[in-house]
């Protein structure tokens, strides 16, 4: 499964950014043998619409699963027209590693 | 000769001195632009002769014909228009319609002949008088935002061969730029407040970017010479000032334009006017 997380940076020691569609980065990582890559979010500074450009980026990526801060009204209806789940609520005082860990524990 | 009556802060009196100015003169056209909140009605009282609906197209997606290449979404400015290729799963296309700006790009591109225009309405156009004043006043629809587009409709009804009374929405954005855009001369209001003069400056600078000429009223004047003081610092007409009066507070209350009943304020409307008439032949 691979799921995407909003990102301040470009490992998996880097904070989680608590926005979604302005988020610099997202680290998209395979739940099944941690391999990551990541991804430097085009819509970040974009006028509009900036939601369903990221949606779209990680949609092309193949993603399954996005864990964010909190999606804006255009993400979440972005996130549910490209049929990926999303985990909202995360703290930015959390690394991108933890919060996969988290995720990991609670949804087993 | 088109005068836009704008003010950068809302509530400084707009409404007030738009219809004021239009019951002083003769051979008037009082159009409201402030389609978000019209309100010159509520004290010009005018008679409806002919309500017209204004639409803009919207795209639909037919997606049995889709093929999700993502060119609509490619030509699409405001990423109004999404496409969520089929990657491990279906593909899908969301379209967004407050971020449409209805140009049609997608309808035009789409390889598949997938999407069609549909019009939908965004607001309505009114046409009447109030007497002799002809009165045309935009209403956007509830849920809608589509202001400017309603706004530039609504601005196809101006009569030249009439004095054109603009009552503008407050802000600096974009519903303001487009009213007050064209316009032979913007009559910005404020109030001696630091807000009003705050907003104020906002409004100067953008009228100053849109080259047009303007001027400043001052309304519910004090002793305070804080709007004063910022005009002659940076060199800008101050037209005159309307003080602040209880009196008019209270007809304004009662919807009763103030002119009607304080006759000495018809002769400062008609002054005020050719003053305007004067700035504007003055070259910028």
């Amino acid at each position: 499964m691979k799921i995407a997380i909003s990102s301040m940076g470009e490992t998996l020691e880097s904070a989680v950014s608590e926005k979604f569609g302005r988020a610099p980065y997202f680290i998209i990582v395979n739940t099944e043998n941690m391999e990551f890559v990541s991804i430097k979010n085009s819509a970040e500074s974009m006028q509009g619409g900036a939601g369903p450009e990221a949606v779209r980026q990680l949609s092309a990526h193949g993603v399954n699963a996005v864990l964010t801060g909190s999606l804006g009204p255009n993400a979440k209806s972005a996130i549910e027209a490209a049929k990926i789940k999303a985990v909202v609520g995360l703290s930015g005082t959390k690394t991108v590693k933890q919060a996969i860990e988290e995720y990991k524990t609670v949804s087993k | 000769m088109i005068i836009s009556i704008a003010s950068g802060k809302g509530g400084t009196g707009k409404t007030t001195v738009a219809v004021n100015i239009a019951l002083s003169l003769k051979n008037v056209q009082l159009i409201d632009c402030d389609v978000e909140e019209p309100n010159d009605a509520i004290f010009l009282k005018p008679q409806i002769e002919k309500t017209e609906s204004v639409s803009l197209p919207l795209p639909e997606v037919d997606l049995n014909k889709c093929d999700y290449c993502g060119i609509c979404a490619d030509v699409c400015a405001f990423k109004a228009i999404n496409v969520f290729k089929p990657i491990s799963k279906e593909g899908n296309v969301l379209f967004l319609p407050h971020l449409c700006h209805n140009c049609g790009a997608c309808a035009m591109y789409c390889p598949k002949k997938a999407i069609s225009e549909k019009q939908k309405q965004i607001g309505i156009i009114e046409i009447g008088r109030s007497g002799s004043i002809e009165y045309v006043c935009g209403k956007l629809d509830i849920g809608e935002i589509k202001s400017p587009q309603l706004i530039r409709e609504v601005k196809k009804k101006i009569n030249k061969n009439k004095t054109v009374i603009l009552d503008c929405p407050p802000g600096t954005s974009c519903p303001m730029m487009n009213a007050v855009k064209g316009s032979d001369f913007c009559l910005l209001v404020t109030e001696p407040t630091p807000f009003g003069l705050h907003d104020l400056n906002l409004a100067v600078e953008t009228v100053k970017k849109m080259r047009l000429k303007f001027g400043v009223l001052v309304n519910r004047a004090t002793d305070s010479r804080i709007i004063d003081d910022y005009c002659e610092k940076m060199n800008i007409v101050l037209l005159g000032s309307i003080p602040f009066d209880k009196e008019i507070a209270k007809l304004y209350s009662k919807g009763d334009a103030f002119l009607l009943t304080k006759d000495k304020y018809k002769s400062f409307f008609i002054e005020l006017i050719e003053k305007i008439k004067v700035h504007c032949a003055v070259k910028l």
